[in-house]
């Protein structure tokens, strides 16, 4: 990227303290502590709230107990990316938001970290809990390596599966690898879970695109059942005049950068503006704070109320002195060959269309001559990923709806009987721990599928 | 401000709130320290011919995040020379003189020896002594300590000699390990002695170390049975108290797990005169006592007690035999939809712990649904008070009296009329109770 103005650049260990773990690990004693809050509640509220029903009352009582390979196996059997759940979820609206603890006006229980502190136990040592299961015959591919295909995997490969993962990245993990803040996860991080699976016997084959490297055909014709975990593709395009200047960036390509390379070597420049304000644009926006941009400004052209971002997203944005521009539109990206400024509009949220003139669905309308320009070295889209279209049109029978494949609630199976999907390309893009759950439910679905094909074969 | 002061069998203290013997009462200079933040009194520890100790000495138990709850010691009275305790004790006397200072004896069960330490000890200018009869460890495989006070005769015997030349009052310390501890009591007030402290510390292994194997406190890979103490004995303490107030005269001196204000004053119900403090103080330093005064003081006016005799023995009496409670009262639980925070704690524990009393959410038809309240099923729940005693919100279930009509019969009551119905002669039972 050719960036004229880019920020100063900061010693190593400067980055490495501005990306460090910003919830880092427990220690012992915190563990102990915190596990000691937890009430162990009978039928408790934090299982329903999980996505993946870990029980975390079990889990909480073994760390309390000492038992930290007893807690991480119930926690991995639930959920086999347990450690970057622990890590990436937005516990205050899954397991903490459901602890009992919020109704008596505590803090409710750390089970985020806990959960990590159990996992990190195993991981560390490299404590094998699970084994792939006596061969059942049967062949799966999963197409996409990212968490709702890992947990998909694992589970079918402690049942006997032998399964084969096609992903067109280098590395293993998806958006675990390549996609969440650096300050919350490291790639290293995230293969340390893939290696989970790759315990279990599941094959990898990396830096092979389905489509073009292998056919769907091809691989209809070697497996008997086909998991598409292909998460989403590209940062939507904002149809912007200026948008192919130089300077003008996806955000989760901007991500992946801080996450393959030496912070060092990733350029930014000084002044940066992200447009939208979900958690991907917090991401980009705080990833550009923290390589050393002197200005990060987030436009987004709804207010403040509607901001799309957790509110812990949105709060570490404002610490890390990132800049919000309410109700405003983008509405060209000025430069000369390069991105020099983001020409804007103010918006007004209009009665028409939504209750009251708020919230996300209420419609915008532009005022005139409130046009403003933000200098700017570099832009940032965050507006959302496209759905893979291409590449899952080619599949028979595939039904995409709205941009996600269509699948059975119960079992992920899709329009093709032959495959089962799950995770952002059926959800739209979701949380790594929703991800995890629809891959197992396919895993499920796969099994019953084939078993029950088996059957009415006999 | 209500008056703290007492007067033990003639000892004199400003509060009720001695240092109990044992570590914190070793030198004069932590005596002092003690006095200087308010312990009233302090009962040196135990004097005797010295011993040598060992590495490690004491162990732990903690619950949860709270440590400590248990503690226990294999430590031996005193390693210092006679004369310098001794001394220690005359300097200290001196600098307080209305603090109380107490001294714990140890000596073998021989006339002679106790006849020469007590003269020696009471030289001192001592405000009175404790005789060691109750410490488990170490000193009873000598024959004395615990020895002693687990036999009436002994406890009887020992106390006579004592008090053939004490010229101070004597108080008796007793062991718990003993099966009844009252009859321990009355040995000792036979013997003449002029109060008791009680409990000294429970027979107690504290743990084992699952990859050595090695008992705690572990002294090259062995241990030895060691004296148990610390707030998890209370309870243990204030049965024996309170059995020792019902069945001798002299003044009690309680001990065991006090930690709190509250303590004491339950201590003080229950027929104490004085509490002892040991683990608590060796846990959290001296200060510990700026609030048990504060405390006891502010409880004291809000009672409407102008002294500390108001509430000694109170609750003495209202400890019973199980034959003579009221059958007939009767409390059920009920729960408070708006503080239950939906644990399910007192569902699961009276479904598998109790009596079957209490309905799940949903199952429940009552409840608030966003906060899945269990419902008490009244007409099933016997009163046992284990749903409010496992639920973690303060006030959230609590027992409510339910009027049956019927007017207070006990146990023993019930079988006398049935006996007397039937036509049937009173044959008591070993006891002394209806059978």
């Amino acid at each position: 990227m050719a960036l004229v103005n880019i920020a100063p650049k900061l010693p190593p260990e400067e980055y490495e303290q501005r990306f460090a773990d910003i919830n880092p690990r427990l220690t012992r004693q915190q563990a102990l502590l915190e596990s000691a809050r937890c009430l162990y509640c009978y039928d408790a509220p934090c299982i329903k709230a999980c996505p993946t029903h870990i029980d975390v009352p079990s889990f909480i009582k073994k760390i309390a107990t000492g038992n930290l390979k007893g807690s991480a196996r119930v926690i991995l059997t639930a959920n086999i990316l347990g450690e970057s759940c622990g890590r990436v979820c937005p516990t205050e609206s899954l397991c903490e938001g459901a602890c009992v603890l919020n109704a008596e006006g505590q803090k409710p229980v750390e089970i985020g970290s806990l959960q990590r502190y159990a996992v990190d136990y195993v991981l560390d040592r490299d404590i094998r809990l699970f084994q792939a299961g006596k061969s059942n015959g049967h062949r799966v591919a999963c197409i996409g390596s990212g968490p709702a295909s890992l947990a998909c995997a694992a589970d079918l490969a402690k049942w006997g599966y032998e399964v084969k993962i096609y992903d067109r990245n280098k590395l293993p993990g998806g958006l675990n690898t390549y996609g969440i803040a650096a300050y919350k996860t490291r790639a290293q991080d995230s293969l340390r879970e893939v290696k989970l699976v790759e315990e279990l016997g599941v094959k990898f084959e990396q830096g092979v695109e389905v489509g073009k490297d292998v056919t769907l055909s091809e691989l209809e014709a070697r497996f008997d059942a086909v998991f598409v975990g292909v998460g989403l593709g590209e940062t939507w395009a904002l149809n912007l005049p200026g948008e192919e200047l130089e300077g003008v960036w996806g955000a989760m390509e901007f991500i992946e950068l801080t996450k393959t390379r030496p912070f060092e070597t990733v350029d930014v420049g000084c002044r940066v503006v992200v447009i939208g304000a979900g958690n991907t644009a917090i991401d980009a926006a705080t990833a550009a704070r923290r390589l050393g941009a002197e200005h990060v400004t987030i436009v987004y052209r709804r207010g403040e109320p509607e901001v799309p971002a957790f509110k812990y997203e949105y709060e570490l944005a404002q610490k890390d002195g990132v800049v919000f521009h309410w109700n405003t539109q983008p509405v060209r990206v000025a430069g000369h060959g390069r991105v020099e400024a983001l020409e804007c509009v103010r918006t007004r949220l209009t009665e028409a269309g939504s209750a009251h003139g708020r919230g996300r669905s209420a419609r915008l309308e532009l005022l005139p001559g409130t046009e403003f320009a933000i200098p700017a070295d570099m832009v940032v889209r965050a507006v959302g990923q496209q759905p893979l279209v291409s590449l899952l049109k080619t599949a028979r029978g595939l039904v995409i709806e709205d941009g996600r494949v269509a699948v059975n609630p119960e079992t992920g199976q899709t329009g093709n009987p032959k495959y089962f999907a799950g995770g952002d390309c059926v959800n739209g893009g979701r949380e790594v721990v929703d991800a995890v759950a629809e891959g197992m439910r396919a895993a499920r679905g796969i099994d019953a599928w084939l078993a029950a094909k088996q059957v009415s074969r006999e | 401000m209500a008056d703290l002061s007492i007067n033990f069998a003639g000892i004199k203290s400003p509060n009720p709130f001695w240092l109990a013997s044992g570590p914190p009462t070793n030198t004069a200079g932590q005596v002092i320290r003690a006095f200087d933040v308010g312990w009233g009194g302090a009962v040196w520890k135990t004097v005797g011919e010295p011993i040598v100790n060992t590495a490690s000495r004491y162990g732990g138990i903690d619950l949860g995040a709270q440590k400590l709850m248990g503690f226990n010691n294999i430590e031996l009275i005193s390693d210092r020379p006679i004369e310098d305790n001794l001394r220690e004790i005359a300097e200290v006397k001196k600098r307080y003189p209305r603090h109380a200072v107490i001294v714990s004896l140890m000596v073998e069960t021989k006339r002679g020896v106790w006849h020469e330490i007590v003269k020696r000890t009471e030289d001192t200018g001592c405000d009175g002594l404790e005789l060691n009869f109750g410490c488990p460890h170490g000193m009873s495989e000598r024959g004395m300590g615990s020895a002693v006070g687990q036999v009436p005769e002994y406890t009887t015997m020992i106390t006579e000699w004592v008090k053939e030349v004490a010229r101070t009052p004597v108080i008796v310390k007793l062991t718990p390990n003993a099966t009844d501890v009252a009859r321990i009591a009355e040995a000792a007030e036979q013997g003449g002695a002029d109060g008791m402290s009680l409990i000294n510390t429970l027979n107690s292994v504290m743990s084992v170390d699952l990859d050595t194997f090695a008992p705690r406190p572990a002294v090259r890979g062995k241990s030895s049975h060691g004296g148990y103490c610390g707030p998890a004995v209370k309870p243990i303490a204030l049965h024996m108290i309170s059995s020792c107030a019902q069945r001798v005269r002299i003044p009690i001196s309680g001990i065991g797990g006090i930690s709190t204000w509250q303590d004491a004053a339950e201590f003080i119900a229950l027929g104490a005169r004085s509490v002892q403090v040991c683990t608590a103080a060796m846990h959290y330093g001296f200060r510990i006592v700026e609030d048990m005064i504060d405390g006891l003081s502010e409880y004291l006016e809000a009672k409407g007690f102008s002294s500390l005799s108001e509430l000694e023995r109170r609750a003495v009496d209202n400890v019973t035999d199980w034959g003579n409670l009221d059958l007939n009262y009767k409390i059920i639980a009920a729960i408070d939809a708006e503080k239950c925070i939906g644990c399910h704690l007192c569902y699961v524990a009276c479904e598998d712990g109790a009596h079957q009393c209490i309905e799940e959410y949903p199952k429940a038809s009552g409840g608030n649904g966003a906060l899945r309240v269990p419902r008490v099923i009244e007409e099933e729940c016997v009163g046992c008070n284990l749903c409010a005693l496992v639920c973690p919100v303060d006030g959230c279930i609590t027992m409510q009296q339910v009027e049956t009509g019927l007017a207070p019969m006990s146990w023993n009551e019930r079988a006398r009329q049935q006996r007397q119905e039937a036509g049937i002669a009173y044959t008591p039972s070993l006891w002394g109770g209806e059978i």
